[in-house]
């Protein structure tokens, strides 16, 4: 009973947010309406009791990759009349692709492949269940070597990446870091003693 | 305390309700007592401070200036909240509180003793991990919202900042959870049991205990990381704008991060609840004497007595380092923190495969 309020409240927030993310003006707006139905979406896997993945969606979606979104999307000047302009003169292009990317999704998603009847509803685990080993363990044996294929192509995107972003100092001119930090109080000052007069107290 | 809840309230309401209101009153108890705290760890801080400076500090109000801090909860409460002209007004009111709510649940799952927690979840090192990332929402948000220059440039900052060193931070926790094989906070201080003061992890993980601490100052934007407030280059940074009862949550939000920062230090390296005599061969024959024993033995005053210790290290360092520069800052985290960290989970998953003695066997 309980569990069901949860679950509708979830799935009302998750829905109303990702409506929201398309349909507001402001940009900003869209990425934390883009957050909440993360956050949502986690709510949901948590009943599922997913917890590693819920917990995983929150940390890794909207802990690191939404946080640099919203500082690129923050950054930029977004001029709404500018994006407007040829809106009619797209329409008929626009349209043929929102048909075919909702249908797309409707064969994918629709009733053919889910509902209550095609997917068994899971049976709930005991309170000791721990979802990280069971996580831990299909991927490490049973998964081994899809898993680790997606860690090499991860890598291979990290590093290219980098290589596309890397400047030389030939472009850049920036301090080195190393010559400062071996700079010595005697490489920078010398501290003379003056012998000065002094005046006499009375 | 549900027992007891239970008991006297089992006539009038349903088993639910009741088990609602246990959870609903230990929430508010851990609340009022992180809030108290709060209040006294800026009054210990300017006392400290002071004390660092050989100044005074607060001694007016009230017996040794004690009551400061109620009086000034009393001041920001009464001031106006004013919101800029060109603000966006919601979310402008918003990153308060967005801030301060992360703060305030990570300590949902912070183990105060063997059965007190508030929430045993068994992924409890992740949901912390988690929610400390969600702090910088609320100083982002905050930024941008206040529609001002220096806040902007404070919260750009202070983004990047935590970006980097949350890397640190996770990886130092990975290198707590191979050493401990478990995600649940009381598991691991269990696993830290046994030797006292040397069979906790700051020994064994030693470059991770240090690479964690440092990052969580960094990631509560503390002196000497507090580029993000920088009153002398960008005014106060994303609080320029706020007054009153929001800037108290922001300030709330920081000391309650600090005090969880002390507090997660305290448990994935340094035992927890764990007395530091628990288990050391010839001392241990202390803790069976009836009062002396309580004392010495674990409990919630073991947990308290290294959270204010971690607190102490927090204001010694703003009184003795001056602010980094930004470079550098970013040359910290990127280039040594995560280098560190990243061959101390090598290393540490080799201790725990060789079952090094006296910690892994």
């Amino acid at each position: 009973m309980i569990e069901q309020i949860v679950f509708y409240a979830f799935a009302a927030i998750l829905i109303v947010a990702a409506t929201m993310v398309i349909t507001v003006r402001n940009p900003v707006h869209a990425v934390l309406f883009l957050v909440l139905a993360f956050f949502a979406s986690a709510g949901i896997w948590m009943l599922l009791e997913a917890e590693f993945l819920a917990i995983a969606l929150v940390l890794v979606y909207v802990g690191a990759v939404m946080v640099l979104f919203l500082f690129v999307v923050m950054m930029l000047d977004i001029n709404i009349a500018v994006l407007r302009e040829g809106f009619a003169r797209y329409v008929p292009l626009a349209l043929v692709v929102a048909i075919l990317m909702v249908g797309a999704i409707g064969v994918t998603v629709g009733p053919a492949n889910f509902g209550a009847d095609k997917v068994a509803i899971p049976a709930p685990h005991a309170a000791d269940y721990s979802n990280s080993q069971a996580l831990g363990a299909a991927i490490y044996t049973d998964y081994l070597f899809p898993f680790e294929i997606a860690a090499v192509v991860l890598l291979v995107a990290i590093i290219a990446a980098i290589a596309l972003t890397l400047r030389t100092s030939r472009q850049h001119k920036q301090p080195k870091t190393e010559m400062q930090l071996r700079a010595r109080r005697a490489d920078r000052v010398r501290l003379v003693k003056v012998s000065g007069t002094v005046e006499q107290q009375d | 305390m549900h027992e007891l809840l239970n008991n006297l309230l089992q006539p009038y309401l349903p088993e639910a309700v009741i088990t609602v209101l246990t959870i609903v009153i230990k929430i508010a108890i851990t609340i009022v007592c992180l809030l108290l705290s709060v209040a006294y760890l800026t009054f210990a801080e300017r006392k400290v401070i002071g004390f660092m400076q050989v100044r005074i500090g607060p001694n007016r109000v009230g017996p040794g200036g004690w009551l400061q801090p109620i009086a000034d909860v009393f001041k920001l409460m009464t001031k106006e909240v004013l919101v800029p002209a060109n603000a966006n007004k919601v979310l402008f009111l918003i990153a308060p509180v967005v801030a301060l709510g992360p703060a305030l649940a990570a300590w949902a799952v912070i183990p105060f003793g063997a059965e007190t927690v508030l929430a045993n979840i068994n992924a409890g090192l992740l949901y912390i991990l988690a929610l400390t990332s969600l702090g910088v929402y609320g100083i982002i948000i905050a930024g941008w919202a206040s529609n001002s220059k220096y806040a902007f440039l404070g919260a750009m900052r202070s983004a990047a900042q935590i970006v980097a060193y949350e890397i640190a931070m996770g990886f130092a926790l990975v290198g707590v959870l191979i050493a401990a094989g478990s995600l649940n906070l009381n598991e691991i201080i269990g696993a830290q049991r046994g030797l006292g003061f040397f069979g906790w992890f700051w020994l064994p993980l030693l470059p991770l205990f240090v690479v964690y601490f440092i990052a969580g100052v960094a990631e509560t934007n503390r002196a000497p990381f507090d580029v993000s407030e920088g009153e002398s280059e960008i005014v106060a940074g994303f609080h320029v704008e706020y007054s009153g009862m929001a800037f108290a949550l922001f300030f709330l939000a920081e000391y309650a991060n600090m005090i969880m920062i002390a507090a997660l230090t305290s448990v994935m390296f340094m035992g927890g609840w764990l007395s530091p005599l628990e288990g050391l061969p010839f001392i241990s024959g202390l803790l069976s004497i009836p009062v002396l024993g309580t004392f010495l033995g674990s409990g919630i005053h073991w947990l308290i007595f290294k959270i204010a210790f971690f607190l102490l290290l927090f204001l010694w360092f703003r009184a003795t380092f001056p602010r980094y520069r930004y470079d550098q800052i970013m040359r910290l985290g990127w280039k040594i923190f995560i280098p560190i960290t990243l061959v101390w989970v090598v290393v540490a998953s080799v201790l725990v495969m060789i079952k090094l003695p006296p910690w892994f066997n």
